[in-house]
């Protein structure tokens, strides 16, 4: 990981002389790919402090995988000094948030570090459903929303139309929004401007006692967790004793400091309004929860802020090192991960198909992507996943309730009362020429329909009741596909709600493959059986015999296909004594061979076991 | 190591990279070139023949292959220079048996008349299929009676060891149809034939068409190819028609009158040492193999007139040079072994290695004689492929690695 690089020596720079109303902090929001990053980029440009050889593409994502994906995970800060046009200079401190759906949880701890939000909002696009949320988001953390309309450069930009939607659906002035392209720099300065009239400058006293929230932190090997925090009320600097008030744990400071942009700048302290970091040789990531109040242990404040909320992970599935003599080396890599990602879970758990592994819970599935891809490129492990779930409630006849989170662990069912599957209220966005094939998947992913509002004459805001588990595979997919793309979805958990769920198995020459077990909707269970056994048609290699692939449920076949045993596989014509180029051919299989599990005396491709993820085909 | 007066034996293959024009299937290293530029190859070859010597001394050639491409697209005097120059600078055993790969079209009796004088003693000819509607849909440039009259001049010429060799599994061929091509090949009475199945390589306009490894066959406008069942049943009964004619399988795709087995071939499969010149050919002196650089311009200046000094090493343009370890060796001994009919002999791999075979490889040769892959003959001293091994050998081979 790239991290946060070292501390710049000699960068002292006192903060006396800049007092609370020359303090802005802000973070951006914005529906993905609305510019959000770019616009940030240009801010820390435009404000100095940093040269345009430090500045990089895209300096707030940090992490090589965010830069990859155009995403960013987790949030961060940067703090840049702006010479308004008055002629006086301000701290602005960027708080950069997580933009997708699955980090909902750390948004919002970013947004209670900000006094105000820019809404980003494109020009050619509109409002989307993720900026719905976000301004709603906003608007609950009492946060002064100000509207901005990028990407005006396109041709397809009608800024005047998106200013009538801003004021129209979120009831936002937009009549003196800037009309910016972030990409060529144009009109931004005035977003400066605006962020300095329209977002106020923070409250608290930096006499009373300490009170700042913590909305991120990060491990590093050297100096333990650096937390990130805001300081809503007091100070803190080198020596203060804190305590984090939720966990109860306390620390001596051993630095405090703010952000330059990749970098952390040490400072003598930090004062009510200002957002930064400390290090207090702090060793495990849990005692530093997002959401927590740091307080002075020696001089505490009455109460904690509001709202330290316990995240938990909504999708779980079963992670296992394909070669199991690696399982130590996974076991190291996720306690690593999870130093710097407290709502990344893990206990061990073990499987007939696949040995010795992990059971890991996520946010969403986007978060277990990108679990899997750090593991896989950081620690240069080569996995097998299962199918991922969600937390089942299963209700037994004798009372007890049990949290499912492997369908291998669902009791006997005739011990089984009921059971219950999380439910999530979604929000669809969308063009009114799809309003029909994307009512039709969400009627086919078993969703409520609750109503629909119009934003205009052409869009549609639709409600909806759904599944999660209906929602983690490809739900996203498929709405993109069936709405070229236009439609845009955003959704929160509702809770918990009775279903008729049953467990359905596959067998593999006869032998039930625990590995491969999925918890489904009874009326989705043949059409899902069926289409699985297609899938594990094609990716399981033929062998010398016959191989029946079957989906059961309670022990009843519902499904089956055959993999046919292998007729033929002969060298070709050995010529002209090139041996090596045969050789490398059988090596070439053998090595295939060896990336397979075997199960009973059947061999089964690692990626087998992701083809649950895989069922929906119309792409 | 087989040896003869205390040497070793040798197989040389010269590699005749050029083609009238290439065949849709076809992925070997030949290209269809002018007379000069096969000309200049020649030289150049013999320049390499006299090159290696010095650093073969100590064996004795047993066999030559010149193989393609198309070899016969040399003229006689050129095949005269390359054969003289083995002569000249090698051990050469007067039995030697000396092949040349010929494809109908590019032949005639004065040509195969030439060869004969040069020193050929066995041709291999390119047939591939006995029905003109196959030949066209393989791009051969050849019809069945341009063969019926090459076939004949051949024996005229004098040679008394001709392969012919043929394809199955093409596209849009039925049963009756290569049952047909293999009778009316056998009425002819070759000493030889080879049998391979067609196999679509990638890369090649076969490719384009099935799809790798032939799995888009039956989807596009050209005519699908045989299904495995089909293709297999064509093998099972190449050898059971051919035995009935006197030709026994001695290797997976070849059979020959007794007798008259490829020798050449056979070296590779028992691991004897052999010099393959020529651009991308393939050697083996063990425990070294190598390849020669494939690219004909780099050839061409490197064997050229001048640069070619007496003291240069003819190894600055080996590639892919590799040293067997000793469980490479063992390996090999095996996978190349076990494509003969006879298969491995315990006692020699004892002999060769110090080790008891199934030492090595006992867990391979259990699991393979459980699924019916492989079997023991004479007294459990040879083990052997059985026929359902030869239909999935690559499965069973892989095994040993």
């Amino acid at each position: 990981m790239a991290g946060i690089g070292g501390i710049l020596p000699g960068q002292e720079e006192a903060d006396k002389g800049m007092d609370q109303n020359h303090i802005r902090n802000f973070c951006i929001i914005a529906h993905i790919d609305h510019g959000k990053s770019t616009l940030a980029d240009r801010i820390i440009e435009m404000t100095g402090l940093l040269t345009s050889r430090e500045m990089q593409e895209q300096v707030l994502d940090n992490m090589e995988l965010e830069r990859e994906r155009g995403i960013t995970i987790k949030s961060q800060a940067v703090r840049t000094i702006y010479r308004a046009r008055s002629g006086e200079e301000y701290i602005f401190n960027l708080i950069d948030t997580p933009g997708h759906v699955d980090f909902n949880y750390e948004v919002s701890r970013a947004l209670a570090a900000c006094d105000g939000a820019v809404l980003v909002v494109d020009a050619a696009q509109g409002i989307e459903a993720q900026t719905l949320a976000n301004v709603y988001l906003a608007l609950d953390h009492d946060l002064e929303v100000f509207p901005v309309i990028n990407k005006i450069d396109l041709p397809s930009a009608e800024p005047e139309r998106v200013k009538e939607e801003i004021e129209d659906v979120i009831g936002l002035d937009a009549s003196d929004a800037p009309l910016i392209s972030a990409k060529n720099g144009t009109n931004v300065e005035e977003v400066l401007e605006q962020i300095v009239s329209k977002i106020p400058a923070p409250g608290g006293s930096a006499d009373n006692p300490l009170q700042a929230l913590i909305f991120d932190s990060l491990y590093d090997s050297y100096r333990g967790v650096i937390v990130f925090f805001r300081v809503m009320e007091g100070k803190v600097q080198k020596g203060t004793r804190i305590r984090l008030m939720a966990t109860g744990a306390s620390f001596e400071v051993v630095e405090v400091g703010y952000f330059g942009a990749g970098q952390l700048i040490p400072c003598e302290e930090l004062s009510a309004g200002m957002v930064g970091y400390l290090t207090a040789s702090i060793k495990n990531v849990k005692d530093t929860r997002v959401g927590d109040t740091i307080t002075d242990a020696d001089r505490p404040c009455s109460a904690p802020l509001p709202g330290y909320k316990k995240v938990n992970p909504m999708v779980y599935c079963g992670v296992y090192p394909a070669d199991g003599a690696k399982y130590p080396d996974l076991r190291d890599a996720l306690e690593k991960l999870q130093l710097n990602d407290a709502s990344l879970f893990y206990e061990p758990e073990t499987s007939v198909a696949l040995g010795f592994g992990f059971r890991c819970g996520f946010l969403g599935l986007l978060h277990l992507e990108i679990i899997q891809e750090r593991l896989e490129r950081e620690y240069n492990l080569d996995l097998v996943t299962t199918a991922p779930g969600v937390v089942y409630r299963v209700h037994k006849t004798d009372g007890e309730m049990i949290e499912l989170t492997n369908p291998s662990n669902l009791p006997d069912p005739s011990t089984i009362d009921y059971m219950e599957e999380p439910i999530v209220s979604a929000e669809i966005m969308v063009t009114t020429e799809f309003i029909g094939s994307i009512m039709e998947l969400c009627q086919e992913r078993r969703g409520r329909y609750l109503g629909m509002e119009y934003m205009e004459e052409t869009r549609a805001l639709l409600k909806y009741e759904l599944p999660l588990n209906e929602i983690i595979y490809d739900f996203f997919d498929a709405l993109k596909s069936r709405s070229r793309g236009y439609a845009s979805f955003d959704y929160e958990i509702k809770g918990y709600e009775q279903s008729d769920l049953v467990r359905l198995d596959i067998l593999i020459n006869r032998e039930e493959v625990d590995a491969l077990s999925f918890i489904v909707h009874k009326d989705s269970a043949y059409e899902r059986g069926r289409k699985m056994c297609e899938k594990l048609k094609d990716e399981i290699p033929r062998h010398l015999f016959e191989i029946p692939i079957q989906a059961a449920v309670g022990g009843k076949i519902i499904a089956r296909e055959t993999v046919k045993a292998m007729r033929k596989d002969v060298l070709a014509k050995c010529y002209g004594g090139d041996i090596t180029r045969k050789k490398k051919l059988l090596e070439k299989q053998k090595e295939g061979k060896k990336r397979m599990r075997q199960i009973g005396n059947v061999e089964i491709p690692q990626k087998a076991f992701m083809s649950v993820l895989k069922l929906d085909d119309r792409k | 190591m087989e040896k003869t007066d205390g040497k070793k034996q040798l197989g040389i293959y010269l590699h005749i990279p050029f083609c009238k024009r290439k065949c849709l299937y076809c992925d070997f290293l030949s290209a269809p070139a002018g007379e000069e530029t096969i000309e200049a190859y020649v030289e150049a070859l013999c320049r390499q023949i006299g090159k290696e010597a010095k650093g073969f001394v100590d064996h004795k050639v047993r066999t030559v292959f010149v193989g393609g491409g198309t070899p016969s697209l040399l003229t006689p005097g050129q095949m005269e220079r390359l054969l003289s120059a083995v002569r000249s600078g090698y051990d050469f055993d007067d039995g030697a048996e000396v092949t040349a790969e010929c494809n109908p079209g590019t032949l005639d009796g004065e040509k195969l008349a030439g060869y004969r004088r040069a020193g050929i003693n066995r041709l291999s000819i390119g047939l591939q299929s006995a029905h003109d509607g196959e030949l066209e849909s393989l791009g051969r440039i050849h019809d069945y009676r341009t063969f019926l009259r090459n076939y004949d001049q051949a024996r005229k010429a004098g040679f008394s060891n001709i392969n012919i060799d043929l394809m199955s599994a093409l596209p849009g061929q039925s049963l009756e149809s290569w049952m047909d091509t293999l009778e009316k090949t056998a009425a002819l009475g070759p000493e030889h034939i080879s049998a391979y199945s067609l196999i679509i390589e990638e890369g090649t306009p076969f490719s384009d068409r099935y799809g790798h490894n032939g799995r888009e066959s039956g989807t596009g406008k050209w005519p699908p190819l045989p299904d495995e069942e089909l293709d297999r049943k064509m093998y099972e009964e190449t050898e059971r028609f051919l035995r009935k004619k006197g030709y026994f399988r001695y290797e997976i795709s070849n059979y020959a009158r007794p007798g008259y087995e490829c020798r050449h071939n056979i070296g590779y499969w028992r691991r004897t040492d052999y010099l393959g010149m020529g651009i991308g050919a393939a050697s083996f002196a063990d425990p070294v193999r190598w390849k020669v650089d494939s690219d004909l311009a780099e050839y061409l200046s490197f064997f050229s007139d001048e640069s070619c000094e007496d003291e240069k090493n003819p190894g600055g343009i080996r590639r892919e040079v590799q040293s067997l370890d000793e469980r490479e060796r063992m390996e090999e001994f095996v996978i190349l072994g076990l494509r003969m009919t006879e298969g491995i002999s315990l006692p020699l791999f004892l002999q060769q290695f110090g080790i008891p075979f199934l030492e090595v490889f006992g867990p391979a040769v259990k699991k393979l004689e459980t699924e019916g892959l492989l079997a023991f003959s004479q007294e459990g001293s040879r083990l052997h492929l059985t026929a359902r091994g030869i239909d999935v050998s690559n499965y069973a081979l892989a095994e040993f690695l």
